[in-house]
């Protein structure tokens, strides 16, 4: 059964990805390469600045094309799958235990928890940068702290579904879940506020080109988080009901959802 | 009584954890291809080397994670 979940999972994973790729191409792409138009003209005036000194040129060790196409088909693909395994592990531990909603409703709201605290709530403190913005030298801190506002807002998500389960019977579902979001939101406001800024936006850089590419991350991560919550609920659900995935529960479901 | 009919309102149990625990293995593997994607060649590498950070360059910067 676990089994059937985690393939369906990556499935599900490999699908959002092919999505995620053909819109990342179409919104993601331009701003890369404008971002990276805008290095190579900061970095031509500096190599006139400092004539004769040579200019030091980085291998291009992968071509932009193969970075835009086959680099970036890799990563979201990669990445998709990743987290289509992971939710779907999420989702054999929570369904009728953290929530009893039906699959559809359940891996919903799953991937909607999963969209804020694995992308929304990090990213509003240490949002997605195109290239030419971050020092190279800062690297190491910049990426320790993405992880540790990422865990933070993973491990207080969790606590709040565990917190609203154990406040549900007491005074019902709709308090319970205000109360673990607003729980969850407070956490990670006061995390979000202990934490230190980075801003590394050189002088100069196109804030429409800035705005443009963090609108079309947040889109690839949008699309990736309805494609597997809603895909693998409608999945579960018609396996669910065809008695098919649940034989050891005695078998079928209600279908009245 | 006679048209008392069965409700099945109350759903299964949920997934046994032990029957679980076996596969969370494949969380190790997705968090580790996750790092791939995200952080190697970057802040820490397990490769020496530049291909893999140069290669997943794009994605890596549009899915949010700290590139370079």
């Amino acid at each position: 059964m676990v089994r059937a979940l985690l393939i369906r999972g990556m499935l599900v994973g490999l699908l959002a990805g092919l999505l995620v790729f053909g819109f990342g191409k179409v919104f993601g792409e331009p701003q890369v390469d404008r971002a990276i138009g805008f290095e190579t003209a900061i970095d031509e005036v500096k190599a006139k600045e400092a004539k004769g000194i040579p200019v030091l040129q980085e291998p291009e060790l992968v071509s932009r094309e193969i970075q835009a196409t086959a680099g970036l088909l890799t990563g979201v693909v990669v990445y998709s799958i990743a987290f289509g395994g992971l939710f779907a592990l999420v989702f054999a531990v929570a369904d009728r235990r953290v929530a009893d909603l039906g699959p559809r409703a359940t891996s919903a709201l799953l991937a909607a928890s999963g969209f804020v605290a694995v992308y929304v709530v990090p990213i509003l403190k240490y949002p997605a940068s195109p290239p030419a913005v971050g020092d190279a030298d800062t690297i190491r801190e910049r990426t320790a702290l993405y992880f540790i506002m990422l865990a933070m807002s993973v491990g207080a998500m969790i606590a709040a579904a565990l917190l609203r389960r154990r406040l549900a019977t007491r005074i019902g579902g709709w308090d319970a879940a205000l109360i673990a979001a607003g729980a969850y939101l407070a956490a990670m406001t006061a995390a979000a506020w202990i934490l230190p800024g980075v801003n590394e936006v050189p002088d100069g850089f196109p804030a429409v080109v800035l705005w443009q590419f963090r609108v079309a991350s947040f889109g690839m991560q949008l699309l990736m988080w309805t494609t597997i919550g809603l895909v693998f609920g409608a999945v579960t659900e018609r396996a669910a009901a065809s008695g098919a995935r649940f034989p050891a529960q005695g078998g079928v479901r209600p279908t009245l959802r | 009584m006679s048209d008392t009919i069965f409700l099945p309102t109350v759903s299964a149990q949920p997934i046994p954890v032990r029957q679980v625990l076996p596969w969370a293995i494949f969380s190790v593997v997705a968090v580790l291809a996750i790092y791939f994607v995200g952080a190697e060649e970057g802040a820490t590498s397990l490769f020496h080397g530049m291909y893999v950070h140069e290669f997943l360059h794009d994605g890596r910067h549009l899915l949010g994670f700290p590139c370079h």
